[in-house]
């Protein structure tokens, strides 16, 4: 599993919840019963490929992304990106590891600083970790607007100017402007209306094949994953259950979730002609 | 062709808008629909569509400080927006029940749930307590509840999201009503979940033939369980028709444009991108000339500055708001129409 | 899985009052607000410029023209040794206003700062503080002050050090809770993941949202430690005759309240304006983050 292509590789990640005790259970001294989040979960996202992560709310999606950059400190298991353990790295080092795995959020309300301007958003960004071109501020800017499609009047707005697509697409600029390898998409479309989602999926299709990021791309909605991802991986209550070629996995699954997941997909009463 | 039943709902005309300082704002611009008994009607569209407030409309329940200002709500005969407050609660008791989207601020969560639902039955019904105490079980185990006796001494918190979209259910029907109104009932579920709602809310159609006013975003969940739809944009209603006639035969840009950006799951593997709507949908605030739509349609003409989004039968039952039908040649069903309508 | 809030979702309103809500600074204050800004605005004017258009000395004592009520040539009427009380208004305007910004916003930012530490921090550290804040802010605020006056003796100087040991202890316990929460925003994760230092986080990111609810807490706040310091002058320990302290001067008059109601009343209307107008003004910036969405 340690090819070339690979570029982050999870093995055996755990991480528990909820093992604090109340003052009650010390006394009777009764164990806690943690909640397992992800349990031994290993997967591997090579280069250039776009991998989708299916499961719906509880599943422990968003922890196992959440361990990967260790904004939450998984309990076991290991994280490699390119060779690099990400879990014992400390300091400037995790920092230089942080830069090249960059998360963008779910909700597109809260993910973007309310008080500062875009463009200082962007900015601070490519400044904290010295990007190459990010002495020019406007022009570090406007390139990093460019990038996703949005035009370089928006520096000068604040989040709440923006609409949610516009929003998302800011903090996809932000994330990129500090040059990451992959790009964690934590249901970074769920909250968009379809019109908006289908801009920003293009988008994120075009990262890939324009600028070779990798992106890790979790959803719970089936048909998202569908139309972006390369493979897939479904969770269900922490484990990884299935994954493979998204074609594949979605025509012949073979694990017992992952079929009642596409069988509760909705079904139109009737198919649609091809337009 | 038989005579359709005399529409159970039928909303025409619809202006909400809102007091700002700055004049008035409109989020529901003209929206016309009805319903006939037993009906699902779906209606969908994006943010700012103004489809939730059409829906509240229905029994007046627009939220401060916006005011209906134009139209004509009738409920089985009866001018809606006329009504007095006694007749107005009335009709929210018995005739009409309504459904939200999150089902754990819909219920208080100091009282069990069993308690929720007798109590609506002993205010609106005006049942005896021990008659509403097995009516509200018999409600429960409708709304696919099993072990209601036991299940109904929980709190809110205590049910999952699923489970308290059913207790909705059977509070929003527990007075028999006509109508549903399902307000983005199942966007806050799991698939599977959400699969389980929408079997239930057919069932109930079924069974008590209740009439659903369905509003979504999400095309696979009104596609599942509507009869007919209408596609709201911009505060207007822009199509409306049976849902194979919508599905297969769209004759309004948008809607179209709506259904090619859908994600879907036989997308795997396919190199094809989805084609977008380039731009964002109005604000409620812009005051808009002609078509709500020209800005991001592919097929905008000159003429379109003056449409008046009024909506024109493509056929029966089927409506349009888009008098260039741009489509209409492409479609073999349809005899081709020269242009733009006169 | 995180409900779309459809609703929630409407790009905001784009009339003529978000336009300048949106243009940020003062113009974009709801009208409570401005109101209130400019009541505060003229009071501290007027104390700003007390010696120039009082048009009498705080003490010039003119015993030919005692207990006169208002009139022309006394706005306010004068009080009991002829001291003209609209100039001694003015002048106590001056000086209690200064202490009043002086004891609000010096510990204001001190306590957000430790606040805002506690909160994104947490464990021992946030115990520490908490436990710290809290016993402060149990303690009877007055009976603090006045245990600190009778160390450093009565005067201004007593208020000053007394109640920014205390006051202090609000902001940081609001500035905590709050940071509870910002924390968990996906744009403070944000800057974890971007890898930005922690100081960068609180000072530059977190710190910024903070203060917005300290500063409407602040109005507030102002009215007290107008009221407290009014309070400690009429128990004669606040500053010290003859210099011109409203609550020295409401305390003389309370005496004369019914032959001479002008000597007490007046001023006192003077602290009331002051209150309303750091009312309004809070009220304003509040609703301002209250109001949201229309829908």
């Amino acid at each position: 599993m340690n090819d070339s292509a690979t570029l982050l590789h999870v093995q055996g990640l755990c991480k528990d919840f909820g093992l604090r005790r109340t003052v009650a259970e010390r006394i009777t001294r009764e164990q806690a019963k943690p909640v397992r989040a992800v349990d031994d979960v290993s997967f591997a996202l090579r280069r250039g490929e776009i991998l989708g992560l299916v499961g719906e709310s509880g599943s422990g999606k968003t922890t196992l992304a959440r361990c990967i950059i260790r904004l939450v400190e998984p309990d076991a298991g290991t994280i490699k990106l390119d060779g690099v353990d990400v879990r014992a790295a400390g300091g400037g080092e995790l920092r230089e590891l942080r830069r090249r795995m960059q998360m963008v959020f779910q909700d597109p309300y809260s993910s973007l600083n309310p008080r500062m301007t875009v463009g200082a958003a962007l900015q601070e960004a490519g400044r904290v970790h010295n990007r190459p071109g990010s002495e020019n501020g406007e022009q570090f800017v406007r390139e990093a607007l460019e990038r996703v499609h949005l035009s370089a009047n928006l520096a000068k707005r604040r989040p709440r100017e923006l609409s949610g697509g516009q929003r998302q697409r800011v903090a996809v600029a932000r994330a990129l402007a500090v040059g990451p390898e992959v790009l964690i998409a934590d249901e970074a479309v769920s909250a968009l209306d379809v019109s908006v989602q289908a801009q920003l999926l293009n988008l994120f299709l075009d990262l890939r094949d324009e600028l070779g990021v990798a992106i890790l791309f979790v959803a719970h909605q089936l048909a998202v994953i569908a139309e972006v991802a390369d493979r897939v991986a479904i969770m269900n209550r922490g484990r990884l259950v299935e994954d493979g070629q998204t074609a594949a996995v979605f025509a012949n699954p073979q694990d017992e979730y992952t079929k009642s997941l596409l069988a509760a997909h909705p079904r139109p009463r009737l198919q649609r002609a091809t337009s | 062709m038989t005579v359709a039943p005399k529409p159970l709902l039928t909303i025409e005309g619809l202006r909400v808008e809102f007091d700002s300082p700055d004049g008035r704002v409109v989020a529901v611009r003209d929206a016309g629909l009805s319903i006939r008994p037993g009906e699902i009607v779906g209606l969908i569209g994006e943010s700012g569509s103004g489809k939730t407030l059409t829906c509240r409309s229905v029994i007046r329940l627009v939220p401060w400080p916006g005011n209906i200002t134009a139209g004509q709500i009738e409920f089985d005969g009866r001018d809606v927006l006329g009504m007095k407050p006694k007749e107005l609660r009335d009709l929210r008791a018995h005739d009409v029940g309504m459904i939200y989207q999150d089902p754990f601020s819909s219920l208080n969560p100091v009282f069990r749930i069993g308690d929720q639902v007798t109590e609506t039955l002993r205010v609106n019904l005006g049942l005896g307590r021990s008659e509403a105490r097995a009516r509200a079980l018999e409600l429960l185990g409708d709304v696919g509840i099993r072990d209601a006796e036991r299940r109904a001494l929980s709190y809110p918190h205590e049910f999952s999201g699923g489970m308290r979209q059913r207790v909705m259910i059977a509070l929003a029907t527990a007075s028999e009503p006509r109508l549903l109104l399902a307000d983005e009932p199942t966007t806050a579920l799991d698939v599977t979940t959400q699969a389980q709602i929408l079997a239930l809310l057919m069932r109930l159609r079924e069974e008590r033939n209740i009439a659903v006013l369905l509003v979504s975003h999400d095309f696979g969940v009104i596609a599942q369980v509507c009869d007919r739809v209408a596609v709201m944009y911009g505060g207007h209603i822009v199509e409306s028709g049976p849902i194979e006639a919508l599905y297969n035969n769209a004759q309004h840009p948008y809607t179209r444009a709506l259904l090619d950006s859908v994600p879907q799951l036989e997308s795997a593997g396919r190199v094809t991108r989805k084609p977008v709507i380039p731009g964002t949908p109005p604000e409620p605030t812009e005051s808009l000339t002609g078509c709500v739509f020209k800005a991001r349609c592919r097929h905008a003409q000159p003429s379109c500055d003056l449409v008046s989004m009024e909506l024109e039968p493509v056929s029966s039952g089927h409506d349009t708001a888009c008098p260039v039908r741009p489509f209409a040649a492409t479609d073999p069903a349809q005899p081709a129409r020269a242009g733009a309508e006169a | 899985m995180s409900a779309v809030d459809t609703l929630g979702q409407q790009p905001p309103l784009v009339g003529t009052t978000e336009r300048r809500r949106r243009a940020g600074g003062l113009r974009g204050l709801p009208l409570q607000a401005k109101i209130g800004a400019g009541i505060l605005a003229v009071l501290f004017l007027a104390g700003l410029l007390a010696p120039l258009i009082a048009p009498y000395g705080q003490n010039e004592l003119d015993f030919t023209h005692v207990y006169n009520s208002p009139s022309l040539s006394h706005l306010m009427g004068t009080d009991g040794t002829g001291r003209d009380v609209f100039s001694r208004t003015l002048y106590a305007l001056r000086l209690d206003l200064l202490i009043v910004v002086l004891v609000t916003y010096v510990p204001l930012p001190i306590g957000v700062l430790v606040g805002a530490v506690a909160g994104y921090f947490g464990g021992a550290f946030d115990a520490i503080i908490s436990r710290i804040t809290d016993t402060m802010i149990a303690f009877p605020f007055i009976v603090l002050v006045i245990a600190v006056i009778s160390i450093v003796g009565p005067g201004v100087k007593g208020v000053l050090i007394g109640v920014p040991i205390v006051a202090w202890a609000l902001y940081a316990r609001l500035a905590r809770s709050e940071m509870l929460v910002l924390r968990e925003q996906p744009f403070m994760l944000a800057t974890s993941a971007l890898g930005y230092s922690r100081r960068r986080a609180i000072l530059r990111h977190a710190v910024p949202n903070l203060m917005r609810s300290s500063l409407i807490y602040s109005t507030l706040d102002m009215v007290v430690n107008i009221l407290l310091l009014a309070s400690l002058a009429y128990l004669g320990l606040g500053a010290q005759p003859p210099n011109a302290e409203l609550g020295s001067i409401i305390a003389d008059g309370q005496s004369t309240l019914l032959t001479a109601w002008w000597v007490a009343t007046l001023p006192g209307l003077v602290v009331v304006l002051f209150g309303v107008g750091a009312g309004l003004l809070g009220d304003g910036l509040s609703d301002g983050q209250l109001r949201g969405r229309v829908q």
